[in-house]
């Protein structure tokens, strides 16, 4: 590249030099972009594989957070996660399926649109608040695992609807007008047709979502978390631990030596989980993209 | 008896508009949980002191409720946020969209994707282990807590954002400009500046509005690494405390229907209200875009 700049200025075009100059700088901005995130994967990484060890990722928290291990906040997370789940994902489905096949009204279609993506948009610590407020008192579910699950299903309802969607549209019109030609009814040719042939889409998008809902901090913080419990949630009103709030925890409350390592093991456990299901919701929509039949 | 049960709706057929209302139900339910929670806090403090008052000690007697401190810190590294991953973002979409080959295109897409979703507080603690240090050895400061540090991670976390959608935006301008732009003579350089850049612009300034949104809403990473003072920040490398942190922060401690309580839901009313501005701005300039 270099010799092609100079080159360019020795035949005096300037114009080369320019474009040569132009497309170095694009080359930087990719490679910075790229390296930043390299580097915190890779620093986190180093200074926290030491920690992992099979009894961290099996033991509860034990010396006042400086020894044992992490596996209440890992079922935390799990639990939430799942419970998000179970709310936001017929919920979403069938949002889609209604805005993809039944809308009709465009005014309602069009309130309901402005509703979701002003949804995405609002910030995870609002919905934090509107949890406490609803769902935690005026529901008086509590701090609780089931507060938590209802904040993070109503924070990744959004996603999952746009993934829904898209996949239900990439079906071909052919196979439904074919499928309703037969004399299958509209629900029919949906559940039947349109659905099974955009599955591996929904299941991208919902995957990506749980990866997001693993991640929240905010929204749990005043509806579900808690820095320690001794024992293991055993109902839905139980306060949990969770992944998340156990890092931000570790590294503002107290400051027992020994935090910042058990820290740096929760991180990247966190971190892995979460790049993980990311990897595999790719991984499904890739494969699923080349094995398209139609 | 075929055409009867066409047009008969199942029960979940007739329950699919309720189904649907469910994400408007629920904004609009936040909207007002939000308002009936703040408005007690006009009891203690007129809306012109709370949105101007300089001084955030809610805990005093009687207490301090002026946010402009907060909101100035929110602007600042939000601000600075953008100023760094707009320059970032953007080049990344150009070179994606028009640069990379294929096959590098291939891995680079989903590479920015699984990044994009690395958790807010992982960034935050790589904020606090990692950047901190280095901003403070090399700025001379008292400490690498501060707006600046904030800044340069929320950035890390907005460039996804802005990268994927200013992308989308450049690989949907149509194949004619390219040509028409070639044909007069213009290199490939010339073409990106001065045809692409500007046909996709609408599409690149959704993806900013976007970002800033995000930056504004960010709550973990400013609250750990941000600094946490609350005066009007004399510079970007002063420690703040923007007001998703002052939220995230002190309803911990606030006492149930205090002053305080009620301030830091009318804070997240001030929030919310922003940032449906700034997505109802960007439906409306992505509704343009389709339009052409």
């Amino acid at each position: 590249m270099f010799d092609a700049m100079i080159k360019a200025v020795n035949k005096r075009d300037r114009r080369t030099v320019m474009q040569e100059a132009g497309f170095l700088l694009l080359k930087l901005c990719i490679l910075i972009v790229i390296l930043s995130l390299g580097i915190l994967i890779f620093y986190i990484f180093m200074r926290g594989y030491k920690v992992i060890s099979f009894d961290f990722l099996t033991q509860s928290p034990r010396e006042g957070m400086v020894e044992g291990g992490i596996f209440p906040a890992i079922l935390g997370t799990f639990l939430l996660s799942i419970g998000a789940l179970i709310f936001a994902l017929p919920t979403g489905v069938l949002t889609a399926v209604w805005l993809t096949e039944y809308a009709d009204n465009p005014k309602f279609v069009r309130m309901i649109r402005v509703g979701i993506n002003s949804l995405a948009g609002v910030p995870s610590i609002v919905f934090g608040l509107f949890g406490l407020m609803f769902f935690v008192k005026f529901m008086q579910f509590g701090v609780s695992l089931l507060s938590g699950s209802f904040v993070l299903g109503i924070l990744i309802l959004p996603t999952i609807i746009g993934a829904s969607e898209e996949a239900l549209l990439t079906v071909p019109k052919g196979f439904k007008e074919a499928s309703l030609a037969l004399g299958a009814t509209r629900w029919e040719t949906m559940y039947k047709i349109i659905l099974p042939n955009s599955v591996s889409g929904i299941i991208t998008g919902v995957i990506l979502s749980v990866g997001r809902a693993a991640g929240e901090t905010a929204p749990i913080l005043m509806t579900a978390a808690t820095f320690y419990t001794a024992k293991l949630p055993n109902s839905v009103f139980s306060k949990v631990m969770a992944l998340p709030y156990h890092i931000y925890a570790l590294m503002t409350e107290g400051s027992k030596k020994g935090q910042t390592e058990i820290a740096f093991g929760t991180a990247l456990v966190l971190l892995l989980l979460v790049l993980a299901i990311n990897s595999i919701a790719i991984y499904i929509r890739i494969k699923a993209r080349r094995a398209r039949k139609w | 008896m075929a055409t009867h049960q066409g047009m008969r709706k199942n029960f979940i057929e007739r329950i699919l508009p309720l189904i649907a209302s469910v994400s408007l139900v629920f904004l609009l339910g936040i909207a007002v949980t939000l308002i009936a929670a703040s408005l007690p806090v006009f009891k203690s403090v007129s809306l012109q002191g709370f949105l101007f008052g300089k001084e955030w000690i809610p805990t005093a007697e009687p207490p301090s409720l002026g946010i402009w401190s907060l909101m100035v810190a929110s602007f600042y590294v939000t601000v600075g946020a953008v100023v760094f991953a707009l320059p970032l973002g953007l080049g990344s979409a150009v070179y994606i969209a028009e640069l990379a080959s294929p096959r590098v295109k291939e891995i680079l897409k989903p590479v920015m994707e699984i990044l994009a979703g690395i958790p807010s507080v992982v960034f935050g603690f790589f904020g606090i282990v990692f950047v901190a240090p280095i901003v403070q050895k090399i700025f001379h400061l008292d400490t690498g807590l501060c707006g600046f540090t904030a800044a340069v991670i929320l950035g890390l976390m907005v460039i996804p954002t802005i990268s994927s959608m200013s992308e989308d935006a450049i690989s949907a301008i149509s194949k004619d400009l390219r040509n028409a732009s070639y044909a007069l003579g213009a290199n490939r350089w010339e073409t990106i500046v001065k045809a692409i850049i500007p046909a996709a612009k609408s599409g690149i300034f959704t993806s900013i509005i976007l970002g800033i949104s995000r930056a504004l809403g960010e709550t973990m990473t400013v609250l750990m690494v941000a600094g946490g003072a609350v005066k009007i920040p004399g510079s970007i490398f002063s420690p703040m405390r923007p007001m998703t942190a002052t939220i995230a922060g002190e309803m911990g401690e606030a006492v149930t229907g205090s002053p305080h309580y009620h301030a830091l839901f009318a804070m997240g009313l001030v929030l919310f209200v922003i940032n449906i501005i700034f997505n109802l701005t960007a439906d409306y300039f992505q509704k343009g875009k389709r339009n052409v």
